[in-house]
């Protein structure tokens, strides 16, 4: 057998892995897009709140995180019953608990570069755009969304690593069920745990290592092109 | 056609601003930080006034005694800022028709026709970032053109600009101010860019509008000094081209009472112009002088003196029905025993002619 040849739970994990991400990405990417837009252009009793709330998954001990969801989205939680009882949507021990929980701790993280690149469009041209006729929406996609776009690649990156690598929210929230939560970090903490896993854990953590390094290229460039982008024409 | 109205404190400025403009150009003129740009964010809805009222032909605009505040983009006003604010991301020719996709105006004006009128057509496929500072300006003009405005707002389109690109540009604001058959409000701190484009203008100085007039009566208001600024104070005038002299490279301009004599071919004969006479290149004498390098001298009568404390003294001559402006030392006054009603001679230095005014009537 050779290292590079993945075990089908191995396979299964990093699938499962690429799932959540993508779902928690989907859903918390254009919840952020209108969070950093609102922070960027907005100044109003509670923006401080607001802030502080957006930022507090990257502080508080991810634990605390997935205690918080448990407790809320969790069967008997008052959002979690609600939502089975109407809609039969449960998180409890399910994948999309997962990307609940990867999503909540990668808010933080895809919000702020794109809040930054919407600060760096000049407003003026927001007003430009409506003395031409264009409604606050129309000025917003066609003007300030396009030139913002490259720090919403790089926060929609950011944030799908951070997803991908998402640990202790996760296995406080929706526990290490193979083939439904456990993603790769929980594939490996189970390895480490495992007296044979060293070679599997090896393995993981190249994956991990590779995915993350790939991450952090990719928005490095991206952040340069917004550079050249928007500094090429201030008037 | 515009109706301004308002007062009230916006910002650190107290405004108190009426005024009222036909079609044609109107010129919002004042130093800078009189509240020029302010004034117009106001008709452009981009500034609320603290109380009063805006009307544009038969479109209220903001009244605050009903509580009316058009938003910007309903206003249909185009706006030239002074820092051209075109798209980055888009191209000149998305930039210009920005207002067709985005905006959903459409109106009847053309586009190649307003890609001609501004010489657009080898920067249709360029960015903004690739274009000179009077391209940017033109480009912006051009865009806000193709918005199907009822009215064009200039703020100082000149104003970023160094003098060559001045240069550049100003043939073309002169086409449009003709051509482009909406009013256009004018905002500039150079009096020579006002008396060369406007019909009426406006002064404004503190957030409030002490005047506004046709523009050949408010130059020649010496009042009105401080706003208009001193240096390049001066009378407008007009005549018809009687002659021009290719050999000594004159043209003759019978100004009614005398004929003018200006070292410019930029007229044809038979040709209506304007011509901008400068205060301080005007001089007085009680009686004709001899030996004189100066062509222009012609005989006229004093129908006003300023009494002001200063060391000059600004004179309104008549002659037949055209007023010129004078600007000499008290002591000159006192010395040649200058007064209201007494024949002098009018000797003019230097004149300008308004090429844009050419061939109006």
């Amino acid at each position: 057998m050779s290292f590079f040849n993945l075990q089908p739970d191995e396979w299964q994990a990093l699938l499962l892995t690429l799932r959540v991400a993508a779902a928690a990405l989907a859903v918390s990417l254009p919840l952020a897009i209108l969070v950093a837009y609102v922070l960027a252009r907005y100044r109003f009793p509670g923006h401080g709140v607001v802030n502080a709330l957006v930022h507090l998954p990257l502080v508080l001990p991810p634990v605390v995180t997935g205690y918080v969801l448990l407790l809320t989205f969790g069967r008997k939680g008052p959002v979690g019953a609600f939502l089975d009882d109407v809609f039969g949507i449960s998180f409890a021990f399910n994948w999309t608990g997962a990307a609940l929980a990867a999503g909540v701790m990668a808010f933080p993280l895809i919000v702020r570069p794109i809040r930054l690149s919407f600060e760096a469009v000049d407003p003026k041209l927001e007003e430009a755009a409506k003395s031409l006729g264009a409604h606050r929406l129309v000025s917003f996609l066609t003007v300030t969304l396009p030139l913002a776009l490259p720090g919403i690649l790089g926060g929609a990156i950011l944030g799908f690593a951070k997803a991908m690598g998402e640990f202790g929210a996760t296995i406080t929230f929706v526990s290490n069920i193979p083939g439904e939560t456990r993603t790769l970090a929980l594939a490996l903490y189970t390895a480490t745990q495992t007296p044979s896993g060293d070679l599997a854990a090896f393995r993981l953590t190249l994956i991990a290592a590779f995915v993350a390094f790939a991450a952090l290229i990719a928005s490095e460039l991206l952040a340069r092109r917004l550079k050249i982008r928007l500094g090429g024409d201030i008037a | 056609m515009l109706d301004v109205d308002i007062s009230g404190k916006v910002g650190e400025m107290d405004f108190q601003a009426r005024f009222e403009s036909e079609s044609g150009v109107t010129s919002l003129f004042g130093q800078s930080g009189a509240g020029k740009t302010t004034l117009t964010n106001m008709i452009a809805g981009l500034v609320r006034p603290a109380s009063g009222r805006i009307s544009l032909g038969g479109t209220v605009l903001f009244d605050s005694a009903k509580g009316t505040n058009l938003p910007v983009q309903q206003r249909r006003i185009g706006h030239v800022f002074q820092d051209a604010r075109l798209f980055p991301h888009l191209s000149v020719k998305s930039n210009l028709t920005y207002a067709r996709w985005a905006g959903r105006r459409s109106g009847d004006r053309n586009f190649t026709e307003v890609v001609e009128l501004l010489g657009l057509d080898t920067l249709l496929q360029r960015k903004p970032a690739t274009l000179s500072g009077g391209e940017k300006q033109r480009v912006a003009i051009g865009r806000a053109l193709l918005s199907d405005p009822r009215l064009l707002i200039m703020d100082e389109p000149l104003a970023s600009l160094d003098q060559a690109r001045r240069n550049d540009i100003l043939p073309y604001l002169d086409r449009l101010c003709v051509d482009a058959g909406i009013p256009i409000l004018y905002v500039s701190h150079s009096i020579e860019e006002v008396a060369r484009l406007s019909n009426t203008l406006v002064i404004l100085s503190d957030g409030r509008t002490p005047a506004f007039g046709p523009v050949a009566e408010m130059l020649t208001r010496t009042d009105l000094g401080r706003a208009t600024g001193r240096h390049e104070a001066g009378a407008l005038v007009h005549g018809k081209v009687t002659e021009v002299d290719e050999n000594w490279g004159l043209t003759f301009v019978d100004i009614g009472g005398a004929v003018l004599q200006i070292p410019d071919l930029a007229a044809r004969r038979g040709d209506t112009v304007r011509l901008r006479i400068r205060a301080r290149d005007v001089a007085l004498a009680s009686e004709p002088p001899k030996g004189l390098s100066i062509r222009n001298a012609f005989p006229a009568q004093i129908t006003s003196i300023s009494e002001e404390t200063g060391p000059y003294a600004e004179i309104l001559c008549a002659l037949e029905e055209q007023t010129i402006r004078a600007r000499i030392t008290r002591a000159s006054v006192a010395d040649l025993e200058l007064a209201v009603g007494k024949e002098v001679t009018v000797l003019v230095k230097s004149v300008a002619i308004d090429r844009r005014q050419r061939n109006l009537v």
